[in-house]
């Protein structure tokens, strides 16, 4: 049951993968816009979803080693920061690098801060109740 | 296409959960060296497989269905964001660092390796 989930997911977020990046149009600067912003939501996403969903479950499985780490890539972002480099933009593929790491670590805190504000309401909300 | 290219996300999903859970099993390291491993050998088939497509040996069908469809879905981004403000929040500073870097400079390298070995 819990391999259906993870596939399902893993099906949905390659999709969701593949669309998203055609969606983007090619910056002209040469910056792999479209992986970025896949990425960058992905972390988001799975800071906070991660956080919420400690117990392992299907759902946990689904959402997130699934549709999320299906959605994300990081082979990708190898391959283009490779490419940046061979076309001789080292400038441009460094920045690429680091904004996708920094970003992405930043991005995956913020969802990790979020998640952890709503369980304190809910702590507190608990509190009161009682 | 798209179809296609989703199914061959399955595998690579299946593949890094199974290969994933291998690794922890087998090391009692905090270090996250699961996603580590699957992060670079994904970036050198995808360096593989670029070079490849480069020369025209590969089809555009199997860079999408391999590339797009298998590796990417295998490697992860999202993971090891995750997994490296984890280590920061338990306080492991440095081997968040070392994670970082060393997961970002030798998957570079890797996908350079590869497109080395075959273009």
């Amino acid at each position: 049951m819990n391999l259906l989930f993870l596939s399902v997911g893993a099906f949905l977020g390659t999709i969701a993968r593949y669309e998203a990046g055609q969606l983007v149009p090619p910056a002209e600067s040469g910056f792999p816009l479209g992986t970025w912003l896949i990425n960058m939501a992905g972390c988001l996403f799975l800071g906070w979803f991660f956080t919420r969903w400690k117990a392992p479950s299907a759902i946990r499985l689904g959402i997130g080693t699934g549709f999320t780490g299906a959605f994300t890539t990081f082979s990708t972002f190898s391959v283009e920061t490779m490419q940046l480099i061979d076309a001789g933009q080292a400038g441009m593929a460094l920045l690429y690098a680091a904004a996708s790491v920094v970003g992405g670590i930043l991005f995956a805190a913020v969802g990790f801060w979020i998640a952890v504000q709503q369980d304190k309401g809910k702590a507190r909300e608990g509190g009161h109740k009682r | 296409m798209t179809v296609w290219i989703g199914l061959c996300g399955i595998v690579g999903a299946l593949m890094r959960f199974f290969l994933g859970k291998i690794i922890a099993d087998n090391s009692k390291n905090t270090f996250p060296l699961g996603t580590f491993v699957i992060n670079l050998t994904g970036s050198l088939i995808l360096g593989v497989l670029y070079a490849l497509h480069q020369k025209g040996s590969i089809s555009g069908d199997v860079w999408l269905l391999v590339g797009v469809g298998f590796c990417g879905a295998y490697t992860t981004f999202s993971t090891f964001g995750f997994e490296t403000v984890q280590l920061v929040e338990k306080g492991m500073r440095k081997a968040a660092l070392f994670y970082v870097l060393l997961s970002a400079v030798l998957g570079v390298c890797f996908a350079w390796i590869g497109f080395l070995l075959c273009v």
